[in-house]
């Protein structure tokens, strides 16, 4: 065996610089290596839920997206087409009242505003309990179907109580709560906490696809209808009151 | 010292997390469901065996004075691999593992092994040594995690045993679960080998 | 009011030790006294706070500018383990007093995961500042101290009390962490 080397500061410096150096270059080569395969693992989630949340589609929402400002934060809106017609949108949405950290879903649109599907992407609940809303997940705990949790959210049109407060429009949800809050959502049994985070992400993406409606003057295209609506109510009820007489 | 005990030691009588106390924070943090205590065992078995041969192979080159920092930066280096690794192959796991993967640099195991075997011997040796206390610790990790998930969710490798009629007792996949079930297999481990605890 | 709610989050609901698994080495270690483990307390805030603040700063202006995170792991445990020799050189420099008190629980530092999870908790997380990292390390500290003393206060009356002898030690100690980690996630409702 060869004898140890002695420990003179030249020796030292440039052992650990030699280490240092070799390690960084093997790192540097490794980081290249599983450079793409990193990106594409981040991507494969976020195409499965796509393929979820989403009508079939023929293009790549993942490179066909719009950014809405949401609060302080912007969320990312994927846009499906097939034919080259929008055949529903999804918005990938989050909150941070999650029992532990922040919490993603992505919530798919119809055009016409109903809910097609949810998705979680990412999460931090309690094993066991809050993640029972990974809809994956819970289809293979027991076999049986307890996909129920996010089956509630499927159809759900949105509805808001819009209120005008300092020039800022605030839209408050009515419908897409847990029931304990008045909503017709039936919370996870003992994971109240992670329920409410879930509605209270799914209202953050209807809240902003509602924005997006905005854009496209598509709410106003409703409000014409209402408006014709009562006009021809009120006409029905004044010949009403004529023939009445 | 034969080979073949070198490799064995490491599995029961000298086991890293039973009887020798080591990397308790994975053995704990990780080992919500057997599946990921085997991710876990199994990526400290290869920074283990690679640091182990790095470390016997160029134990003369380095002075004394700074040993170890040297072995840190080769075990930091396979760390980042591992994680590099996974993050691309296995992204599930490399989420459900999280923070414990960059952590394992710190795993008094992988530091110990390094100082206490490789830096006094050859580089088979210490590969088989290597082996042995990685094949030990996710004996250990998947043990610990198996009993958390039958106890917890009645479930194991995906296979549900049909011990409860709903949930589990979910307190076992939650922290204080992991400290009580460990407890119990290191007395239960203390009783067979009949050693009386220090 | 984040302030209060990152050091509620860090030292109750999310206690490093009971909830997060990090540092349990020198939890189960040094728990045998009241004494050494407000010693190990005092040594790990003054590490865990340094360091965080200078991994932060590193992560920020060197690793992300230069797009080198992956050489996060290997830069962090070395700027640790480089400075608790400092700390250990500077401590028996200025304050001789405080070095007896620390010094031997210095070296266990650099192994103690804790240190090495929270700076890189800090350094990642997309909302924390330079000056939320620092009451976020503080804060942890303060949780790891808080683990680490009232545990050691229940295994001083453990010595006395009659077990069988192969739950003596580690076995026992982990089971009364698990209870007092039960107790912990009582906090979970303050989050």
């Amino acid at each position: 065996m060869a004898s140890k080397m002695k420990s003179t500061l030249l020796t030292m410096s440039l052992t650990l610089l030699l280490i240092t150096g070799i390690a960084s270059a093997l790192l540097a080569y490794v980081y290249t290596l599983t450079k793409d395969p990193i990106t594409q693992a981040e991507n494969q989630k976020k195409e499965q839920a796509l393929s979820l949340v989403l009508p079939k589609f023929d293009n790549s929402p993942l490179e066909d997206t719009v950014k809405i400002a949401s609060g302080v934060d912007t969320l990312i809106c994927y846009i499906g087409k097939n034919n080259n017609e929008i055949v529903g949108i999804a918005v990938e949405s989050f909150t941070d009242e999650g029992f532990s950290g922040r919490f993603s879903v992505m919530v798919g649109f119809l055009p016409d505003g109903t809910i097609y599907n949810t998705m979680i992407l990412e999460h931090k609940e309690t094993p066991g309990l809050g993640d029972k809303m990974e809809n994956e997940k819970s289809m293979s705990i027991s076999g049986s179907d307890t996909t129920w949790w996010s089956k509630q959210f499927i159809g759900k049109k949105p509805e808001f109580n819009t209120s005008e407060s300092d020039g800022k429009k605030y839209a408050e949800p009515i419908n897409i709560k847990v029931s304990k809050d008045g909503g017709e959502i039936d919370a996870i049994t003992a994971a109240t906490i992670s329920s409410r985070a879930y509605c209270n992400a799914v209202n953050r993406a209807c809240a902003t696809y509602f924005k997006i409606g905005e854009l496209k003057g598509k709410s106003g295209g409703k409000a014409h209808y209402v408006l014709i609506l009562f006009l021809a109510l009120g006409l029905f009820i004044f010949i009403f009151k004529k023939l009445n007489k | 010292m034969s080979k073949l005990k070198i490799l064995s030691k490491g599995f029961i009588k000298e086991n890293p997390v039973f009887v020798m106390l080591l990397g308790m924070c994975p053995a704990l943090g990780t080992t919500t469901s057997a599946e990921n205590g085997i991710g876990m065992g199994l990526a400290t078995l290869f920074v283990l065996v690679m640091s182990n041969i790095v470390v016997s192979l160029v134990k003369n080159f380095i002075p004394d004075k700074v040993r170890i920092p040297s072995y840190i930066v080769i075990i930091a280096t396979f760390v980042t691999i591992v994680d590099l690794v996974l993050h691309a192959y296995v992204p599930d796991l490399y989420k459900a593992l999280g923070l414990f993967i960059p952590l394992i640099v710190v795993n008094c195991v992988v530091l110990g092994r390094a100082e206490a075997f490789a830096s006094k011997n050859n580089v088979l040796d210490s590969a088989i040594d290597g082996l042995g206390m990685g094949i030990g610790f996710t004996f250990a990790l998947t043990l610990l995690g198996a009993v958390r998930e039958i106890i917890g969710s009645g479930r194991v490798f995906g296979v549900n045993l049909h011990l409860y009629q709903s949930d589990g007792m979910l307190v076992f996949i939650l922290a204080p679960g992991a400290f009580i079930a460990l407890g119990f297999i290191i007395a239960i481990v203390n009783k067979l080998s009949k050693k009386p605890a220090q | 009011m984040t302030y209060i709610l990152i050091i509620i989050g860090a030292i109750f609901v999310n206690n490093i030790v009971l909830s997060k698994f990090l540092g349990i080495c020198p939890f189960l270690g040094v728990s045998k006294k009241i004494s050494t483990a407000v010693g190990m307390t005092g040594a790990v805030t003054f590490v865990m706070t340094i360091a965080t603040i200078v991994t932060w700063l590193l992560q920020k202006y060197v690793l992300l500018k230069f797009d080198i995170e992956y050489l996060q792991t290997i830069t962090f445990i070395l700027v640790i383990a480089a400075l608790v020799q400092m700390v250990e050189i500077v401590l028996k420099k200025v304050s001789p007093p405080l070095y007896q008190a620390l010094g031997i629980f210095l070296p266990l530092i650099t192994t103690n995961c804790a240190v090495l999870g929270v700076a890189i908790l800090a350094a990642t997380s997309k909302d924390f500042g330079l000056m939320e990292s620092t009451v976020f390390a503080i804060a942890n500290a303060i949780g790891f101290g808080l683990a680490l003393i009232i545990f050691s206060g229940i295994r001083e009356q453990l010595e006395f009390s009659d077990v069988p002898e192969y739950m003596k030690g580690a076995p026992l100690a982990l089971i009364v962490a698990g209870i007092l980690a039960l107790a912990f996630m009582g906090f979970a409702a303050l989050a």
